[in-house]
């Protein structure tokens, strides 16, 4: 019988894990992107271009909200709901910014002759951010939905596992975000 | 002793929802339609991918009535097709979206979806002993977007202009541009629409496989004691998880070129005369992002019929699986290498001859592990006590066809002969047989196998019989003339061969192929009959186990509910390979090893 005896493996939730699969998928995703920027990069007719001051200002604004969604989550953890709603409404605030900003980004890049169908480096640019602005705006989604539980008087979550998803994917497209900026700054 | 008691409520608070949703009042709403039973969307799958099926074959019925005889008329045509087949002939560029749409449609809907689709979300946690996917809402949701992909896809037959033509590997310039065919308007955008979907579809069920694999095992189901089904199935899922995102990005930069005029795959391209304003893309870069998903999907394909097949083979014929985790690693290896070959599609393009050895070598490496798993499907067989069911019949022509369009990859893999069979109908053969019917008979071979697990009634043998043996004759039949076509340099994807003299000769043999097809698509007919009829009028099973196989799946009741075992998940003390052992015939997986066993 004692060969039967089988250890509490379960210690990751389901969901979790589903997120961190989720994680490997978008990585792919733009692993695909970027192998094609690297492949159209050393064909002719690519041209150098320099980065908006606007990014990174918007670099500086998520990595701020990294660390407020970790506050956040540090807070739920030790269940200190009022600190905890303040700070998950600043990182959607955070997040929000980062969106305007990127817009702002693009716009500038757009009036400086860079648009969309003008180059294909400048169509890889748009492309890139642009995906990486919907996954954001995808995680802003749900850290609205997450703010309205969190302020609304009638439910009541003890369950920290969402706040963990959030925090992993935000955690996340914050690193994404840094990977493809010192990606598009070294190879243009 | 604790340490199993504390797992076991560890198990309970994550079954806690799928425990709760048991005691809901059912309605047909719930139960039929937007069912989180993972059961019952496995069965969704299994229709979709039916009635897809055969829309899919049909399609390839009407297309070879053209190849069959390019001059004959068939005025009933115009009837069902319109202008699509003018005076009972149909119009080239209909032959063309029919030969895609019947590749988009066999490939994606019903290899893809309705394969794994279906039996993953069916054995799965039947198998590993879980009450349902780690996650229900997203699993029912993977099925919604699926039927979302379907209904655009299906909608864009019906456009004026024609569904998607270019091929179902869609190569730019011609899907780039709606002014290079009929079906490069608004039937592509449907199709890539139609496919993003797909992909989100697939996106889902992968995660949750994955997930639900790794996380949700019953106690003592250890890795080393899944059945072989789940492994494969596994391995399917890492392979979509892993490669449909770069097809995503892949199709939407060719979204971006079509409709908001950028360039990524486009440069210097006239189009009846008119210069487009396109410049510095590159066709051949979206070839690279296409094939980096389109060689993995082949295994997606291909490893949920091989675990199926595995599984079958060892219950039927009463003997433990030869060479487990040599199953397992060679599962492995082809999902490794399955990544890594993509380039062997793209001999012809240009490729810088080093490069295209590497690849040439790396495909070639595919044979061994493929050779592994039918050494060992063969060891399983022999000196087996076999019993032919209709499953095991399938699952044995599986082998077969696996063995026959295997062997002929080893010649498309070398770069030198490519070059001469590339686009031939050498490589319809070959795909055809080592992919798409195998794929189809592990598909068969698993509905023939779970359908008492799926509906508690047996299909009706006669028919199943006639209709194995139709389509295995019949397909070797179909296909094996294909090879002599290709290796005269017959060309793929011709509407009329009647124009050049070396082809010709081959009108006699295309007619003989276009009879046999028709023949096999009526034998299908047969099976979908058989099938729909047995759900409701099938002999019905009366025990639990019909088959004596070891799997998890049979202790369930013989109509599971939600939550598939009405009182505690059974717990698992042995692999699942447990047959003639110590004189028994049979051990299911449940039963505790006593102290006198031998070790297997």
């Amino acid at each position: 019988m004692e060969k039967e005896v089988i250890k509490p493996k379960n210690k990751i939730h389901p969901h979790k894990f589903t997120l961190w699969v989720g994680i490997g998928s978008i990585v792919m995703m733009f692993a695909g992107l970027t192998s094609a920027y690297i492949v159209k990069r050393n064909q002719s007719g690519w041209v150098s271009y320099d980065l908006p001051i606007a990014f990174y200002y918007s670099t500086i604004v998520i990595i701020l909200s990294s660390l407020t969604v970790h506050l956040a989550e540090k807070a739920f953890k030790v269940r200190e709901m009022s600190k905890y709603r303040k700070l998950i409404a600043l990182t959607l605030f955070l997040g929000l910014i980062f969106t305007v900003t990127q817009f702002f980004g693009f716009k500038e890049f757009w009036k400086m002759g860079m648009t969309l169908q003008a180059n294909v480096s400048f169509s890889f640019l748009y492309v890139i951010v642009g995906l990486h602005a919907l996954h954001i705006i995808g995680g802003v989604i749900a850290m609205i939905v997450m703010s309205l539980k969190a302020f609304s008087s009638k439910s009541r979550s003890y369950s920290i596992v969402p706040v963990q998803l959030i925090s992993t994917y935000w955690h996340f497209v914050d690193i994404l975000w840094i990977y493809l900026l010192i990606f598009l700054i070294m190879i243009k | 002793m604790s340490t199993a008691i504390l797992n076991e409520t560890a198990q309970h608070e994550v079954h806690g929802e799928a425990h709760h949703e048991h005691h809901h009042q059912e309605t047909f709403l719930t139960k039929y339609i937007f069912s989180q039973d993972h059961k019952m969307i496995a069965k969704q799958f299994l229709v979709t991918g039916i009635i897809w099926a055969f829309i899919g074959g049909l399609f390839s019925v009407v297309f070879r009535l053209q190849l069959a005889d390019p001059n004959a008329t068939y005025p009933f045509l115009e009837d069902f097709l319109g202008h699509w087949a003018k005076g009972g002939k149909l119009q080239p560029e209909f032959y063309y979206a029919l030969v895609t749409m019947h590749g988009t449609i066999l490939v994606f809907f019903v290899l893809t979806a309705g394969l794994s689709g279906t039996f993953a979300n069916f054995l799965i946690p039947l198998q590993i002993g879980a009450r349902d996917m780690a996650s229900p809402l997203l699993n029912m949701l993977s099925y919604w977007f699926f039927f979302l992909a379907s209904i655009i896809m299906l909608s864009s037959l019906f456009v004026q202009t024609g569904p998607a033509s270019g091929g179902w590997t869609i190569y730019p310039p011609l899907s780039a541009l709606g002014e290079a065919s009929q079906g490069s308007k608004i039937g592509m955008d449907l199709w890539l629409v139609s496919m993003a979907m797909f992909i989100v579809s697939s996106l889902l069920g992968g995660l949750n496989y994955i997930t639900t694999i790794l996380n949700m095992r019953t106690k003592g189901m250890s890795m080393t004691r899944m059945p072989l089904t789940i492994w494969a199935l596994f391995f399917t899922a890492v392979l979509g998880v892993l490669s449909f995102p770069v097809l995503l990005s892949g199709a939407i930069l060719l979204l971006f070129d079509r409709n908001l005029g950028t360039s990524f795959y486009l440069s210097d391209i006239v189009v009846a005369g008119k210069i487009m304003p396109n410049e510095g893309g590159s066709a051949i870069l979206f070839q690279h992002l296409f094939w980096f998903l389109g060689h993995p999907e082949v295994y997606i394909i291909l490893l949920p019929a091989m675990g199926m097949s595995s599984e079958i083979l060892s219950v039927n014929s009463r003997k433990p699986i030869f060479g487990y985790m040599a199953m397992v690693g060679s599962l492995f290896a082809i999902t490794i290498l399955a990544f890594l070959v993509w380039a062997h599609h793209m001999f012809v393009t240009g490729l810088n001859p080093f490069l295209g050895s590497v690849f040439v070598l790396l495909t070639l490496l595919i044979a061994v592990p493929s050779a592994i798993k039918v050494f060992n499907w063969l060891t399983t067989l022999w000196r087996g006590n076999i019993r032919f069911t209709p499953a095991m019949m399938f699952a044995i022509g599986f082998v077969s066809l696996f063995i026959s369009g295997g062997l002929t990859g080893i010649f498309l893999g070398n770069s030198a002969l490519d070059i001469h069979l590339h686009d031939t109908y050498f490589v319809i053969a070959h795909f055809h047989i080592v992919m798409g019917v195998a794929s189809f008979f592990g598909l068969f071979a698993g509905v023939y196998h779970w359908y008492p697990k799926m509906f508690g009634r047996y299909l009706n043998n006669t028919l199943s019989y006639i209709h194995f043996w139709i389509t295995i004759v019949g397909a070797y039949l179909i296909f094996w003339p294909m090879h002599y076509e290709g290796l005269a340099g017959m060309p793929r994807r011709y509407y009329d061969f009647s124009n050049w003299e070396s082809f010709k000769n081959f009108g006699g043999l295309n007619q003989f192929i276009s009879i046999i097809a028709m023949l096999v698509f009526a034998a299908q007919i047969l099976f979908i009959i058989n099938f729909f009829y047995s759900i409701w009028k099938g002999r019905k099973v009366t025990t639990l186990n019909p088959w004596n196989a070891n799997t998890l799946e049979w202790t369930t009741p013989i109509r599971p509910g939600h939550g598939n075992w009405p009182g505690d998940i059974p717990e698992v003390h042995r692999w699942p390979y447990d047959y003639a052992k110590d004189g028994k015939d049979f051990i299911p997986q449940d039963v505790p090893v006593g102290d006198d066993e031998s070790k297997h």
